[in-house]
């Protein structure tokens, strides 16, 4: 218990580190948003106003201090370019771009364990090798390119959704889920083909091991030996990899929003560089680190859940 | 009859050149008997029992002859039948306890598992149930290690939890491989003592395999000699203690440590 708790805590710190790093960092480059808002046509007058009205006056290590303070009790501060809370903003944002990461993964979870039982279930066999080509194509296809592939085959010419035909989760939850479907399985292929990979060798592997004859020789079938017995023992050193996932598919997340039109932290993100709006580009980042530790952590306690004898040496 | 095994040839095909394993096996065991298998490693007798208990693998290894039990034919049977009977009327138990448990799983649901898939009963009757055979076996706390995990409990006790995972549905024929071999040898002993007792109060018979002549003087009747992959002797333990047809056999006997005071 002890250890999830230090771990609890130093995913706090990351967090806070995160935060410092991106203001700094943005008060370091070149770029002016009271520029990027009035244009180089604007005169050196009403730059300094604006500059004023934002707040950028102030020296950088104030303007830190009252920010962070800010962030701690959630509050971002005011967009630039919107003039509006930066918590408002992406307050509806967030969600859209959480759910498509967790579907992703969910997809990506199912599809590796379902494919790599079948195909290890029958070693050598026409239906593994046919699926170990697969994969190694899959493997190999970035989503932005596995998206447009599956807008022109399921959408245009199977006509199975309609691409850019995004309705909002608040209007039709199994309409905004059906729709989504695509998207997270753009993301989720290419790394359902390396969790596969990694989940096939670890079931062969532990097929070979005593305790797998043991379950043969209770009665079980085939298919309850390999979800019963070996899924569980096949899952503990990928599992690391699913971590690792997880926080890559939320990065995958925001570039694939673009290709299906969804209005997630992507589309708002790009803008908000493009115009210098630190507030927005701070917050989201720190949206993403807070989403990446906590799928660390959660992926240490699942680890700690599926071996056991982690969790006793605590 | 239990059991009646013919002319079993094993034969495996995983190499590029065929390899035969077993040659013209043959074994006839009655309800309650207990009969050794006895030979050095790689004689043929842990594949002769795999093949009885039915976890051959169909595509590697080509077996030719019959095993019948109770009327069954173990090699030519829908799995499904070979399925009715792995762990219900023959069980089986290994040489390494340390690995052949699932690691992840509780002892309970292991030791229940054959009781699972074989009978219609509640939660409550299987725990009952399995709590009884863990105390059969001769384990302190039952409850405690009911609860544990494989690698809480030691090699003697993880042997016990084997042994009671097999005798859940008390099944007519136990077989047991090398299962003292990884077992110091105090533990051994109480083993076979266990293993003495599970066959006089169920009737369950029992296929000891072992290297060591020793505990199969204490254990068995009857007594099969392998090398190479063939029966060379066979008959009941005492005659072939008494007097060995075969160089092989007198050598046996002769390895056995002798303990002088």
């Amino acid at each position: 218990m002890t250890g999830i708790v230090k771990k609890i805590f130093s995913s706090i710190l990351t967090i806070l580190v995160v935060a410092c790093l991106v203001f700094l960092a943005f008060a370091v480059i070149p770029g002016d948003p009271a520029v990027a808002k009035l244009g180089t046509q604007a005169t050196p007058d009403k730059l300094a106003a604006l500059r004023h009205q934002m707040g950028l006056d102030i020296p950088v290590m104030k303007r830190f201090l009252v920010w962070i303070a800010g962030v701690i009790k959630g509050d971002f501060g005011t967009s630039y370019s919107y003039s509006m809370p930066v918590t408002k903003l992406i307050a509806d944002k967030l969600p859209v771009t959480v759910i498509l990461t967790v579907y992703s993964f969910v997809i990506m979870t199912a599809l590796s364990i379902f494919t790599a039982i079948l195909a290890a279930r029958r070693e050598n066999s026409v239906m593994d090798r046919v699926i170990q080509i697969v994969t190694q194509m899959i493997m190999s296809i970035p989503p932005f390119f596995g998206g447009i592939v599956i807008t022109l085959v399921f959408g245009l010419t199977l006509k199975l959704f309609m691409p850019g035909g995004y309705v909002s989760y608040g209007n039709n939850l199994p309409r905004f889920l059906g729709y989504m479907f695509w998207p997270a399985l753009a993301i989720a292929l290419p790394k359902s083909a390396m969790a596969f990979s990694l989940l096939y060798t670890g079931l062969v592997t532990e097929r070979k091991k005593d305790y797998a004859r043991t379950a043969f020789s209770r009665g079980n079938s085939t298919k309850d030996v390999f979800y019963k017995h070996l899924l569980r023992n096949a899952c503990i050193p990928v599992v690391t990899f699913f971590g690792m996932a997880l926080a890559d598919m939320i990065a995958g997340s925001i570039v694939i929003e673009q290709v299906f039109g969804i209005p997630g932290l992507g589309r708002i993100l790009l803008t908000s560089i493009q115009n210098r709006d630190y507030p927005v580009v701070e917050a989201i980042i720190v949206c993403i680190a807070i989403l990446v530790t906590v799928s660390n952590l959660l992926v240490d306690i699942l680890y700690r859940v599926i071996d056991p004898r982690t969790a006793i040496s605590e | 009859m239990l059991l009646h095994v013919e002319d079993l040839n094993i034969e495996f095909h995983d190499h590029i050149i065929p390899e035969t394993v077993v040659y013209d096996f043959d074994l006839d065991m009655e309800e309650g008997e207990i009969v050794g298998l006895v030979g050095e490693s790689g004689s043929g007798k842990s594949m002769s029992a795999l093949a009885i208990a039915g976890l051959l693998s169909r595509h590697d290894a080509k077996k030719r002859g019959s095993i019948v039990f109770e009327g069954i034919d173990i090699l030519n049977c829908p799995r499904e039948t070979l399925r009715g009977l792995q762990g219900d009327e023959i069980s089986m138990i290994f040489q390494e306890p340390m690995t052949s448990l699932n690691p992840v799983k509780k002892i309970g649901w292991q030791v229940e598992e054959a009781m699972r898939i074989h009978r219609q009963a509640t939660p409550e009757q299987r725990k009952a149930r399995a709590i009884e055979v863990l105390t059969h076996v001769d384990l302190p706390d039952p409850e405690r290690v009911y609860n544990s995990y494989p690698h809480q409990l030691s090699g003697g006790m993880r042997q016990r939890v084997m042994i009671a995972a097999a005798m859940i549905n008390t099944p007519k024929l136990l077989i047991a491989d090398e299962p003292t071999t990884a077992l110091d040898v105090t533990v051994q002993a109480e083993i076979v003592k266990l293993l003495k007792r599970i066959n006089k109060q169920h009737k369950t018979a029992i296929l000891f395999i072992s290297h060591d002549l020793s505990l199969i003087r204490q254990l068995c009747q009857r007594v099969l000699v392998m090398k190479g992959g063939y029966v060379v002797e066979s008959g009941p333990v005492e005659e072939i203690f008494e007097s060995p047809k075969e160089e092989y056999t007198r050598h046996l006997i002769e390895s056995i440590p002798k303990v002088e005071l």
